[in-house]
């Protein structure tokens, strides 16, 4: 349990932030903590916390599977580091770009498809998947 | 005279009726426990009796278990009706999906998507870990880590250096 001692800030602080369905488990080495978080803030403090408790998050110790709560028709922001978000035809890199998000532009969410690409629509009534590490609810 | 006899009548009829609802209630109480103790899943269930009406209380475990605690209670000889305290404790939340979580090419794929802008950056899959060196920002770090987090893929990111 020492991996539950070293990251007990960090399961304190997500259960004060109300992170829904929060589960724990130590596994091989590894600490597995998963649930969904209320905001994008939230998850972002929590990812701070992750960075300050194992610098440069190097240890290879955590695995923190927290998604942000999104339900269809939330607003999401595009956070690519700078360039347009793509919008394909079918949920792969390998679809069709059917459209273009620019950086910071807020679309609406569609449905989660899966882990990695979630259904978008843009203010254009563009439609079409993209990658969802690269959209941010609000 | 009169209001003397009156007031004892009272008094007698009051003691008569609670002489006589109060080890009904008392056998109602009995044979309720009775009944929910022979399932362990609803002994737990707390009873009260007031002139036949019972009221459950205590944790269930699910509504079904909450519903049948109603139903037995009910079905006692002697329960005029039921107020159902009970409470259904929320389920425990599955372990973590990445507990279970294999690399396949899917994973793979989608790892190399979220990598694919980050220039300089390469990653292998060596064993049940994606392996990753370049160099990389602070910010970028903090990118592959919640990429790799969102994919469930275990991680070696000790191959990653701060981009000068």
């Amino acid at each position: 349990m020492a991996l539950q001692d070293k990251y007990a800030e960090l399961l304190q602080t997500a259960t004060t932030l109300g992170v829904a369905n929060l589960a724990s488990s130590e596994q091989n080495g590894v600490l597995h903590i998963s649930g969904t978080a209320k905001s994008t803030a939230d998850y972002d403090a929590l990812w701070a916390l992750y960075d300050k408790i194992d610098p440069n998050m190097a240890s290879g110790d955590l695995m923190m599977n927290i998604d942000i709560k999104a339900d269809a028709g939330a607003q999401l922001k595009v956070t690519t580091e700078s360039t347009n978000l793509n919008i394909r035809s079918t949920p792969s890199t390998e679809g069709e770009i059917v459209g273009k998000a620019a950086h910071d532009e807020v679309v609406t969410l569609v449905e989660k498809t899966d882990d990695s690409w979630w259904k978008i629509r843009t203010a254009d009534g563009e439609e079409g998947y993209a990658f969802a590490q690269y959209l941010s609810p609000l | 005279m009169k209001l003397t006899k009156l007031l004892l009548a009272v008094v007698v009829s009051a003691t008569m009726l609670f002489v006589s609802c109060k080890p009904k209630d008392a056998d109602i109480k009995a044979n309720v426990e009775k009944a929910l103790k022979a399932d362990p899943t609803m002994a737990s269930t707390t009873v009260d009796v007031k002139d036949g009406v019972v009221t459950l209380g205590g944790e269930c475990k699910d509504d079904a278990c909450k519903a049948h605690c109603e139903e037995t209670a009910k079905a006692v000889k002697g329960v005029k009706s039921v107020v159902n305290n009970c409470t259904v404790a929320a389920p425990p939340p599955p372990p973590p999906a990445s507990l279970s979580t294999t690399i396949d090419a899917a994973k793979m794929q989608q790892v190399k998507d979220g990598l694919k802008d980050m220039a300089g950056v390469t990653v292998e899959f060596v064993g049940d870990k994606a392996v990753l060196k370049g160099a990389v920002t602070k910010a970028q770090r903090m990118t592959i880590m919640q990429l790799l987090a969102s994919a469930k893929v275990l991680s070696d990111v000790t191959g990653l250096t701060e981009k000068k």
